[in-house]
């Protein structure tokens, strides 16, 4: 593909997953209270829609600019300063997260795109994105490693609504636009 | 530009980046193993003052720390939980203070000092192809249009809200995604009329000092 079509893409996907986060319109409402924003499933269709490596380097991109100051990360947040808090491993797993998904799209090309947007989703988006986001938690807080995986367990319910969601638009995405998701 | 950057200029703003960078890893690094409450105490009121040292009631900028307040909270608790009150507001505060420092260097340090700064960062990227000017284009276009999504998504929502649309928000992503496809397309085609990522490569000619200009 075409090297400024690439870079392009990759810089308006970054925007997206920021004005994803800006929009408080898009908090989704679980039982439990926790609020949900539409930031991760950013991540989740960012590895879906442009692939493993494109969506690698988009989240790369936001996650660079949210470090440089920008404070895009869902409720307003940015600089330095998360690096620097309990959710620095979640931020860094973000890109990889995308990743995995993308690649596990790849490996799904037999099934139907809902089915394998919604696994890669699980398997991204959550799975390995816990895997980074859980020691993050311990290494800051102090807090055992069984404690730290009891205080994000509340997010797994709405998580999993989002790996739906994801899939839900990938589908209506597909449907609009043929051809345009790169693994089908 | 959206930015937490702090326009008024103070002692902070005028040393240099990396400089700032390495003094915070540095910082942090000591704050890590102190497992002492009085300390952690003494840490938090030297970093308020250093607030208050940026002028123009810097004290207030304290008040980023809300975002964070809900899982400082949840770590509390589960130190209650599973230690004691001493270590939950041991590590509370220790990632009270390391947040506010880190912090103090995004409200001081321009994004395009801090991008400079970060250049070394980089350098691998570089190998695998990916220029410093692709990478400084990149964040440009992210940062100018990430306003420009979050307009479509406000005129999706005006539209959805005229149509009687309540429930089911997330679908107006379906749309702003289609828009976001179609507005790259548009772009990286403008991109490409005006010379590409890599910009327009200029033969020398016989005035060369424009032409030097240029290819700088």
């Amino acid at each position: 593909m075409n090297k400024d079509k690439t870079l392009v893409q990759i810089a308006l996907y970054a925007a997206l997953i920021a004005a994803l986060g800006l929009l408080p319109k898009f908090n989704i409402p679980v039982a439990g209270g926790v609020p949900l924003t539409a930031q991760t499933l950013g991540l989740m269709l960012a590895g879906v829609m442009l692939g493993p490596v494109r969506g690698f380097l988009a989240v790369a991109l936001f996650i660079l600019v949210v470090a440089l100051g920008a404070p895009l990360l869902a409720g307003g947040r940015g600089g330095l300063g998360v690096f620097a808090g309990p959710t620095v491993g979640f931020i860094i797993g973000f890109p990889f997260a995308a990743l995995v998904t993308g690649l596990m799209m790849q490996m799904l090309k037999k099934t139907s795109l809902f089915v394998g947007v919604f696994i890669a989703s699980v398997v991204g988006g959550i799975l390995v994105l816990y895997a980074f986001g859980i020691p993050g938690m311990v290494a800051m807080t102090s807090l055992t490693f069984a404690g730290a995986s009891k205080a994000i367990l509340v997010f797994i319910p709405g998580d999993l609504i989002k790996a739906l969601i994801a899939a839900l638009i990938a589908q209506s995405v597909a449907r609009a636009m043929p051809g345009i998701i790169p693994s089908r | 530009m959206i930015s937490l950057y702090l326009s008024h200029s103070s002692w902070l703003h005028r040393w240099p980046a990396g400089i700032k960078l390495g003094l915070l890893a540095g910082c942090s690094m000591m704050i890590l193993p102190v497992v002492r409450l009085d300390l952690m105490i003494a840490l938090l009121l030297a970093t308020g003052l250093l607030y208050t040292t940026l002028g123009d009631r810097g004290w207030r900028h304290l008040e980023m720390l809300r975002p964070l307040l809900p899982f400082l909270a949840v770590i509390m608790l589960f130190h209650l939980w599973a230690a004691s009150l001493y270590e939950g507001s041991v590590s509370v505060l220790r990632l009270v203070i390391m947040f506010l420092l880190a912090n103090l260097i995004t409200l001081t340090t321009r994004m395009s000092d801090m991008m400079a700064a970060l250049q070394p960062v980089f350098r691998p990227f570089q190998w695998l192809g990916l220029s410093a000017r692709s990478l400084a284009l990149a964040v440009a276009l992210m940062v100018r249009f990430a306003p420009v999504l979050v307009m479509v998504m406000n005129n999706l929502d005006e539209a959805w809200r005229a149509r009687g649309g309540r429930k089911h928000k997330w679908r107006l992503i379906v749309p702003l995604i289609i828009q976001a496809i179609r507005l790259s397309d548009h772009v990286a085609e403008a991109l490409t009329a005006r010379g590409g990522s890599s910009g327009i490569t200029v033969r020398p000619q016989k005035n060369q000092e424009i032409t030097n200009n240029e290819q700088r």
